[in-house]
């Protein structure tokens, strides 16, 4: 489906976030699949770092860095269990932030725990995912990433 | 051995290997995300489940041998051991770890111990089952022809 003449352009930009490096490889190639420009990251904090959100707690960095330094990201996609900032953390610092609250953020986990997936959900995580993720469950990130660009 | 009596063999080893229960459906769902411009991604994949299982097995070899075992260090490392095997669909590994990390959460030494074993063992057997796949794998490739995923599900 093609929205106009910029859609045709550009191309969704999905951070993805897993400690594991089987996992990294498999979600890579799944949002690859979907024809998402894919960044992998293999931490919460190397995420903030391609976020932008090391350096400044609120996340009131100038957004023309953000742009100058590195690619827009229209989604983020993270492990919820990982050693040092765990996916939660990650999404919380997401939602906190003034510049990058707005960009979509899921959730994935091994772990079929209710009230882990409530507590992501009401953070503001669009879905959660269970591992192993399947192609079904990255086809249902499109509605999110296009309501990104009305 | 002729092309069509190799992919018979393949197929033919599949099935076992899922009817056994060492593969379960996530296996076939790798092969979904190979194609002409990943031609090696199932490989590529169960190599690096191979090396980061290796390097959790003797991690926990390790951790269990302390004098005083941390019980949280070694639940961590078949939490990890339990997702990769369970993105690559090594179902009995996978099953492995789960008994494991009852006995992790019970901080039962010795039972711990005897899990550690059996996991080596579900690894060291999946390891060598999909070697020998892709063995059979290459000599078809090599005989000139594909693996065709469609009629592994039928």
């Amino acid at each position: 489906m093609r929205m106009g003449g910029l859609a045709t352009e550009t191309q969704f930009h999905v951070l993805a976030v897993d400690d594991s490096i089987i996992d990294r490889k498999l979600i890579e190639r799944l949002l690859k699949t979907s024809s998402y420009q894919v960044t992998v990251v293999d931490s919460g904090v190397k995420a903030l770092e391609f976020l932008g959100l090391l350096d400044d707690d609120n996340g009131s960095i100038d957004s023309t860095t953000q742009n100058h330094h590195k690619l827009q990201v229209n989604l983020i996609i993270t492990d919820y269990s990982m050693p040092g900032i765990t996916g939660y953390d990650l999404l919380r610092k997401i939602k906190e932030s003034t510049s990058l609250k707005n960009i979509p953020v899921v959730i994935m986990s091994s772990e079929n725990v209710p009230s882990r997936i409530n507590s992501c959900l009401e953070k503001g995580a669009e879905e959660f995912f269970l591992k192993p993720v399947q192609q079904s469950d990255v086809n249902k990130l499109r509605p999110h990433l296009l309501r990104g660009m009305a | 051995m002729e092309l069509n009596q190799l992919q018979r063999s393949f197929l033919e080893y599949t099935a076992a290997l899922f009817r056994e229960g060492f593969l379960d459906s996530q296996f076939s769902q790798l092969y979904q995300l190979q194609d002409e411009s990943n031609p090696e991604f199932v490989v590529e994949v169960v190599s690096l489940f191979f090396e980061d299982s290796e390097r959790l097995i003797n991690d926990l070899s390790r951790a269990l041998d302390q004098t005083i075992v941390d019980f949280r260090k070694i639940d961590a490392h078949v939490h990890q051991l339990k997702g990769s095997s369970s993105s690559i669909g090594a179902q009995r590994v996978k099953n492995s770890c789960v008994s494991f990390r009852n006995f992790c959460e019970a901080q039962n030494i010795e039972e711990c111990s005897k899990c550690l074993q059996q996991v080596k063992q579900e690894y060291l057997l999946i390891k060598n089952k999909l070697e020998a796949l892709f063995q059979l794998e290459k000599q078809i490739v090599a005989a000139g022809g594909a693996i065709n995923m469609v009629e592994w599900m039928l």
